[in-house]
C-alpha cells in the first residue's frame, strides 16, 4: 500500500480538530536574549550569569552532550521572520500555532539556562524566580490563552518551597514542575514537602522530559548517539513513575495530580503490568502500598501524548491508547521542537468524537481546572 | 494532465524552491544542480511544509563509523521530524514502499518552442529567449 497524501489525510478528524478547541499541554517558549531577564534577575545574578554561566552536572557547558537533530531543536520552518530564536516571538508563534490550531489554552514549559540542572542551588533558584516572573510578563499576561508554571528545583527544596509560596499567592500559575533528572528517584521523601504543598495548594505536579542530571540517562549508561539518547526519555519517565508509585507518593498525597510530559505513552502497560505482577509476589517488601500499582497510575496520573508512538498497524496504537486508558492522555504538540505532534495528523487511528473530545481538551481542562 | 507553465527558469534560484497553487494544491518546485523537480508542498507523514526542507546529500554508511555522500541536494529533509526522500520521485529513503511525495513531471522549454505551441501563457510577457519551468499536473 502506498500512502501516498494529495489531499489532508483523515478529512474528517480534521474538521473535529478544527470544531474542537484544543488544549495544548507542551508549548516551549524561549528566552529573545538573556537581557530579557534582567528586570527579574537581581543585579549579582546577572552578574553570575556573565561571569560565570551555567555549572551543570555534566560536562560540555553552554551546550549538550548530544548533537541535537536540528538547531535548538527546533522545526526549520519555525524560526520567526523577524529574527530570534524559534518559540520566541510571540507573534509568530500566534500566526503558526495557536491561531490555527485554535488552542483554546497553551501550557507553557520553558526550558531555557538548563533549569533545572543547575549545580549552583541559589543561582538555579534565582534563574528559576525570574523565569517564573519572565513567563507571566512575556507571554501569560500578553495571551491569556498561554499558562504558566511554577518551576521549582526540587534538591533545593527550601528554595522551591519559598519560590512556590511567592508564586502561587498571585493566582497565575496552573501547575509545579520539577525535573525528571533530579539527584534521587523522584519517589523518596526528601521530596515529599513539594508534593505535599502542590497537593494542599491543588496544583498538579509536571514532570517535563529532559536536563541533564549527574547520572547517565539510562541504565546502561551514556549512550553514543542522539538517537539512542532520545529513547531514554521514556526510560527516564518509566523509571521516575515507578519510583513515585512504590514508595508511595499517591498512597501518601492522595489528592496529588501528577503529569509526565513528553515522555510519550507506548512504555506504560508494560511498566504497569510489571509493576502489578511484581507487587503480587513483594508485597511485604512494600506494606505501605494498599492497592495494586496500576490502580495508583490510573488515578493519579496523567501522560501528554507527544512524541506519539507510530506502531506499523494503526490498529495496535489503539490498543495501546485503550490500555492505558483514554482518561490519562493530554494532548500535546511540544511546539517548537523537531518532533512536533500536529494535531490533525498524529493519532493515526481513528478515534470517536467523544475520545477526541477527552484527549484535546476535556482531560486537560478537568486536571487544570480551566 | 494539464501543463502549467509556472516561472521563468531564473526566478527560482538554484538550491532554492518556489511554491504554486495548482488545482487547488500547493505544490513546490525545487531546483537543484540546474535541475527542477515538483512536489506536493506537503510530507506525508504529520503534513509539514516541504517548501521548508532542507535539500541535502543521500548518506550511506557499510559500517559504523564509514561514511558515504553521494547525490548532493538531491534528498529532501522533513522540515519536522526528518523524514528523507529522493527529490527526483518522492519515494521516501527509510520505507519507500509505503511513503512517497505525490511528485510531478517538470519540464523546461524556451521561450521560442512556447511561442509556437498551445502553451503561451498570456499572463507571462514572453521574452523569448528565456526558459519556463513547466509543470504537468
Ligand atoms: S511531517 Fe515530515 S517527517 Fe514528520
Amino acid at each position: 500500500m502506498s500512502d501516498v497524501i494529495d489531499r489532508p489525510m483523515l478529512d474528517q478528524e480534521k474538521t473535529a480538530a478544527t470544531r474542537l478547541k484544543i488544549i495544548d499541554c507542551d508549548i516551549h517558549p524561549s528566552i529573545h536574549a538573556h537581557s530579557d531577564l534582567n528586570e527579574f534577575l537581581p543585579k549579582r545574578w546577572q552578574q553570575h550569569l556573565k561571569e560565570y554561566g551555567s555549572h551543570l552536572r555534566t560536562p560540555y557547558i553552554g551546550t549538550t552532550p548530544y548533537p541535537r537533530s536540528s538547531p535548538l531543536i527546533a522545526r526549520r520552518d519555525a524560526w520567526p521572520p523577524t529574527g530570534g530564536v524559534p518559540g520566541s516571538d510571540l507573534d509568530f508563534m500566534r500566526k503558526q500555532h495557536l491561531d490555527p490550531f485554535d488552542v483554546e489554552f497553551g501550557i507553557l514549559q520553558v526550558l531555557d539556562l538548563f533549569i533545572f540542572s543547575q549545580q549552583n542551588l541559589e543561582f538555579g533558584a534565582a534563574i528559576q524566580r525570574a523565569i517564573n516572573d519572565w513567563q507571566l510578563a512575556f507571554w501569560a499576561h500578553r495571551d491569556p490563552r498561554l499558562k504558566a508554571s511554577i518551576l521549582v528545583g526540587q534538591d533545593g527544596s527550601d528554595l522551591g518551597l519559598a519560590e512556590i509560596e511567592r508564586c502561587a499567592k498571585t493566582g497565575e500559575y496552573i501547575q509545579i514542575n520539577v525535573s525528571p533528572r533530579a539527584n534521587e528517584p523522584l519517589g523518596r521523601r526528601r521530596y515529599w514537602p513539594i508534593y505535599e504543598r502542590a497537593q494542599e495548594l491543588d496544583l498538579p505536579l509536571g514532570i517535563h522530559v529532559g536536563g541533564y542530571g549527574g547520572h547517565a540517562p539510562t541504565g546502561g549508561g551514556w549512550p553514543s548517539y542522539y538517537c539512542e539518547e532520545h529513547q531514554s526519555n521514556a526510560h527516564t519517565v518509566a523509571s521516575n513513575l515507578t519510583s513515585l508509585v512504590l514508595e508511595g507518593v499517591p498512597e501518601r498525597f492522595p489528592k496529588l495530580k501528577i503529569v509526565f510530559i513528553e515522555g510519550g505513552f507506548g512504555w506504560i502497560p508494560a511498566t504497569m503490568w510489571r509493576m502489578d505482577q511484581h507487587f503480587e509476589r513483594f508485597r511485604s517488601e512494600v506494606p505501605h502500598l494498599k492497592r495494586r500499582p496500576s490502580e495508583y497510575v490510573k488515578q493519579h496520573f496523567w501522560f501528554t501524548t507527544q512524541p506519539i508512538d507510530e506502531p506499523d498497524e494503526a490498529r495496535h496504537l489503539r490498543q495501546l491508547i485503550e490500555w492505558v486508558g483514554i482518561d490519562r492522555l493530554l494532548f500535546s504538540s511540544d511546539y517548537p521542537h523537531w518532533d512536533y505532534d500536529d494535531a490533525r495528523y498524529a493519532f493515526k487511528t481513528p478515534l470517536t468524537e467523544a475520545e477526541r473530545r477527552k484527549i484535546f481538551n476535556s482531560n486537560a481542562r478537568a486536571v487544570y481546572k480551566f | 494532465m494539464a501543463r502549467h507553465i509556472v516561472a521563468r527558469t531564473s526566478e527560482i534560484p538554484a538550491g532554492g524552491n518556489k511554491v504554486f497553487g495548482l488545482e487547488g494544491r500547493d505544490i513546490v518546485v525545487f531546483h537543484v544542480n540546474g535541475e527542477f523537480f515538483a512536489l506536493l508542498n506537503r510530507c506525508p507523514h504529520e503534513g509539514a511544509p516541504l517548501e521548508k526542507a532542507a535539500c541535502v546529500a543521500r548518506l550511506t554508511s557499510p559500517e559504523p563509523g564509514i561514511y558515504h555522500r553521494d547525490r548532493v541536494g538531491e534528498m529532501l529533509r522533513c522540515p519536522w521530524h526528518g523524514w528523507e526522500f529522493d527529490i527526483r520521485n518522492g519515494q521516501s529513503w527509510f520505507d519507500p514502499n509505503r511513503f512517497r511525495i505525490r511528485s510531478y513531471p517538470v519540464a523546461v522549454e524556451s521561450g521560442a518552442e512556447l511561442q509556437k505551441g498551445p502553451y503561451v501563457a498570456e499572463t507571462f510577457p514572453v521574452h523569448i529567449e528565456d526558459n519556463y519551468v513547466i509543470v504537468e499536473v
